[in-house]
């Protein structure tokens, strides 16, 4: 038994130092703008500049968008299909997984194709390229939102619920906002925080559709500044961990909480 | 009404036809997933099949094979290979070290803390891709990166002297698979949960050697969500822009980049190449996720 923990150790020490070796050398790195001594200059820098702070807004309110809009077109969805429409399961399941097959790169040069001439024209205003961007990320997170609220809806009994709020005479609307969406604030949180994650500093859509996000901004500075990118890099893991962290609060004792994403 | 309707929804649910569901009230519920629908034909089903349509097309719009055809020209079937290549290798590997990260973790005897700490880290590393991956990298294995200056300031040993190189494909994989193990490990953990005692105790009893145990009993039950995984971590890597570019600048030359290239304009040729470009890499994916979806099948027979 003592050699096999040992083996088993030696793994846990292999994969800790996979994961905060590039950390470390990030974090190292960010501290010596200044030579000789350590110092907050290179985060400073970045906290100071424009351009950081209008990128990162942007892609803070484009995130927010996607998160509402997404979550009424996939919880209604979800809704309807877990009280009425049990059939429809099959066609959901299979379109909430296409974005798989799809690569991102892929699904932006169909979105040019599509979009930047008649009938919809959007890639030839900022407003019309930003609802873009924001289905585009819609597609994106979609099969984690789903997933999240389905194993939500899936958890508490729908059909007794919405039938209690029908014979108190409650309409449509109150029983989705204050019966469904309150028993499944745990989902919807955990779908929010994925797709923020997802969202705050996506490159290939938000370059490709010549978007100011806060990705763009990244590579940017990545080509001419050394140190700031470090900075970058762990200023965007501090909030990738701070997401997860909240989901896994949020998910305590619930079930099939191994939240998986992916955007690359 | 409420026995009828729960009937109702078991009949659905076991995938029986429903004469109910051809009647015009059922139109109407219909209604209910319209704005989903609408959704997934306009930002996914219209935007793929423009891409159909536009690789059998020539500039004029006329039909043509010509694109397709081109596709085999030895750059392009370069750049389709050396992202397989790539997806290949860091799928592999990552698969291998995952699975014994997460053996270690769920089976390997540690205490409980271990198993939820690496299953938390392996959560926030498969989140964290593309730029700020890429600057990390950069700033530990780099030219001027941490780990590298320090061994040549301590050892007078440049790894940069010695074949090493973050900005090729070696260190892309290394990059890549960053956020591949990690992935692995996630996917993987339920399965080896599903590993029952009672199956190696019922082995050791008829005494099996730890051996035989793996070779008859463990892996094939395993394999099939070993091998779904791994489809899994490949299409991860090959569908992969942000990272590689971010790190490479753009110079190695993945479909990815290529198709990027195709479309902000760097490259002069034919615009419909670069759709056909597009569709060969859904066609990689869909035989990939096909593959996958086959295997979850033949693995979830043996879970829960």
């Amino acid at each position: 038994m003592r050699k096999i923990n040992l083996w088993a150790w030696l793994w846990i020490f292999l994969g800790g130092l996979y994961f905060f070796g590039p950390l470390y050398g990030a974090l190292d790195f960010s501290l010596r703008e200044k030579r000789g001594v350590l110092s907050f200059l290179a985060y400073q820098n970045v906290l100071k500049d424009p351009s950081f702070r209008n990128s990162f807004t942007y892609s803070t309110l484009i995130g927010l968008a996607t998160i509402i809009v997404g979550l009424l077109l996939i919880v209604s969805t979800a809704y309807w299909v877990h009280l009425r429409l049990p059939q429809a399961r099959p066609i959901v399941d299979f379109i909430t997984l296409l974005p798989f097959v799809v690569p991102a790169i892929v699904l932006v040069d169909g979105f040019i194709q599509i979009y930047s001439g008649p009938p919809f024209a959007l890639t030839n205003t900022p407003q019309g390229a930003n609802v873009l961007l924001m289905f585009g990320y819609i597609v994106t997170a979609m099969p984690y939102m789903y997933r999240s609220v389905d194993a939500g809806l899936r958890a508490i009994d729908v059909r007794t619920l919405t039938e209690a709020g029908q014979s108190l005479g409650a309409g449509w609307i109150t029983i989705l906002f204050r019966v469904i969406l309150p028993n499944i604030r745990t989902a919807l949180l955990s779908g929010a925080f994925l797709t923020f994650a997802i969202v705050i500093g996506e490159y290939t859509f938000a370059s490709l559709l010549a978007r100011p996000a806060f990705g763009p901004y990244m590579v940017l500075l990545g080509q001419d500044r050394a140190y700031e990118p470090a900075a970058l890099s762990i200023m965007s893991f501090a909030l990738t961990w701070a997401a997860m962290m909240i989901i896994q609060f949020l998910g305590r004792g619930a079930p099939g909480q191994g939240q998986v994403a992916v955007a690359h | 009404m409420l026995t009828y309707m729960a009937e109702a929804t078991q009949a659905d649910s076991q995938g029986k036809p429903l004469i109910r569901s051809f009647l015009p009230t059922n139109l109407l519920v219909w209604l209910g997933v319209l704005p989903f629908f609408l959704f997934a034909i306009l930002f996914i089903l219209m935007p793929s099949s423009s891409l159909v349509v536009g690789s059998f097309q020539d500039t004029q719009g006329h039909f043509t094979f010509k694109n397709i055809v081109d596709l085999f020209t030895p750059s392009i079937l370069n750049s389709y290979l050396l992202s397989i290549q790539i997806s290949l290798v860091t799928a592999v590997v990552g698969a291998l070290f995952g699975f014994m990260l997460a053996y270690a973790a769920v089976l390997g005897g540690l205490p409980r803390w271990v198993r939820t700490a690496v299953m938390t880290l392996c959560g926030v590393a498969a989140n964290f891709a593309g730029v700020p991956l890429a600057f990390a990298f950069v700033a530990t294995l780099g030219r001027t990166g941490i780990f590298t200056a320090s061994l040549r300031d301590a050892f007078h040993f440049d790894i940069y002297q010695h074949g090493f190189n973050l900005y090729s494909f070696g260190g892309l994989a290394l990059t890549y698979l960053y956020f591949q193990f990690p992935l692995m490990v996630l996917i993987i953990a339920p399965s080896l949960d599903g590993l029952r005692n009672e199956w190696r105790e019922a082995c050791e009893n008829l005494g099996a050697s730890t051996w035989q145990y793996w070779r008859y009993i463990a892996l094939p039950i395993l394999l099939p969500s070993l091998l779904g995984t791994m489809i899994l971590l490949f299409g991860n890597a090959f569908g992969a822009y942000a990272t590689a570019y971010a790190l490479t600048g753009g110079f190695l030359d993945l479909i990815t980049i290529e198709v990027g290239n195709q479309i902000s304009g760097n490259v002069l040729y034919n615009p419909n190449l670069g759709l056909a470009l597009a569709l060969g890499m859904i066609v990689v994916m869909s035989v990939s996720i096909g593959l996958y979806s086959w295997l979850q099948r033949r693995t979830a027979r043996w879970l829960r």
